[in-house]
């Protein structure tokens, strides 16, 4: 069983979704994680899947979907996941202020000092107010409190307001 | 305004009352652990049936519950769905958590069900019964519930707030066949714990 990440960017529509996941169906591909957004209007959705159909064949299977010129698709293989280190604490990143370049790799260059990983990101741009919000894993001998002054030092270079958040899920 | 069965202040003190003074000695048997189930587990997205909460079956569970409840470390709720039980039954007890402002210490609800709810707010939630995934859920912070204690079948009525609102509404969706899933804020307020990097 091998695993493929799958791309398909460009002018959205209804039905991309209906027959990008119906041709990989006809595969025997089973869907694992997906994300799917619209990106300044542009559809944006990357997903895995696994099964034993090679690269090139799921390729042909999607070619249809290009046809028209308007979206782009790509699939390649990808390694299984890794098991990552569970034992560290888990983070929301929020910055927001006027837009202006620099702003996403001024502040996410202190998170990944540190080792953070980030595990989900959105940006958006409204007008002239640029917002960031990111999930962020945390290694468990990571400085939670260092980390939260040099974003908010990074923040300030940057003309930019941003809050470091711990995330507590309330188990129920 | 007020619904016609809204319960009078004088009512609502003497669930609360009444609740707080419940033991599980009232039970009159030893709960056992039984194992939880997790999705996708059928009985956890089917309605639980009404019990008689007078039924030794009933009072059994509730025991089970709080044992099996007890035995879950952080855990602060638990419904029969969750021990394979398709019944609307649940235990309780937040009286330790950092978030809780009323509680009414350890305690079993049976039929249990809103009478009035107010001032949504969004946290996000785990479940023993979905380990992998969390998710931002709005759930109201004010809360009036009725059920009937497990042993006496009486019925109380109780008006809670903050943590407890938020364990009761949880627990009484598992009872409905719902996970905290099915009423996550969007497609991107569900997460994948820490299990992968």
């Amino acid at each position: 069983m091998t695993l493929h990440a799958i791309t398909v960017l460009g002018h959205d529509r209804p039905g991309i979704i209906a027959e990008t996941t119906a041709r990989l169906a006809d595969l025997g591909l089973n869907l694992e994680d997906s994300s799917m957004t619209l990106l300044r209007g542009h559809f944006a959705m990357t997903l895995v899947c696994a099964g034993d159909t090679p690269a090139a064949a799921i390729e042909e299977a999607l070619a249809p979907l290009a046809a028209e010129d308007t979206l782009a698709v790509t699939v390649r293989e990808v390694p299984s996941s890794q098991h990552g280190d569970a034992g560290g604490t888990d983070w929301v990143l929020t910055v927001h202020g006027g837009d202006r370049p620099g702003i996403v790799s001024t502040l996410t260059a202190e998170v990944a000092s540190v080792g953070g990983n980030i595990t989900d990101l959105t940006t958006r741009l409204a007008g002239d107010l640029y917002l960031l919000v990111a999930e962020i894993a945390l290694p468990a001998d990571a400085d939670a409190a260092a980390l939260e002054q040099a974003v908010a030092a990074a923040a300030e270079r940057v003309g930019v307001g941003a809050t470091l958040r711990p995330v507590e899920a309330d188990e129920l | 305004m007020s619904a016609p069965d809204t319960p009078t202040d004088e009512a609502l003190e003497e669930g609360s009352a009444r609740l707080r003074a419940w033991t599980e000695a009232e039970l009159g048997v030893t709960g056992e652990v039984r194992p939880v189930v997790t999705a996708p587990a059928a009985v956890l997205s089917t309605a639980g049936e009404t019990v008689d909460p007078t039924s030794p079956d009933v009072v059994r569970l509730a025991a089970d519950l709080l044992a099996t409840q007890r035995v879950s470390p952080g855990c602060v709720g638990l419904a029969a769905p969750q021990v394979g039980v398709s019944a609307r039954v649940f235990s309780v007890d937040v009286s330790e958590h950092p978030k809780t402002r009323t509680h009414h210490g350890a305690y079993v609800l049976c039929n249990a069900e809103v009478v009035e709810s107010s001032r949504n707010e969004k946290a996000r939630e785990g479940c023993m019964s979905a380990p992998d995934f969390t998710g931002d859920v709005k759930r109201a912070s004010r809360l009036v519930v009725r059920g009937r204690l497990p042993g006496t079948g009486e019925e109380v009525v109780v008006r809670t707030d903050a943590f407890e609102a938020r364990c009761l509404q949880h627990e009484m969706d598992h009872c409905a066949g719902y996970l905290f899933l099915d009423r996550v804020a969007g497609a991107h307020a569900v997460y994948a714990r820490r299990t992968y990097l």
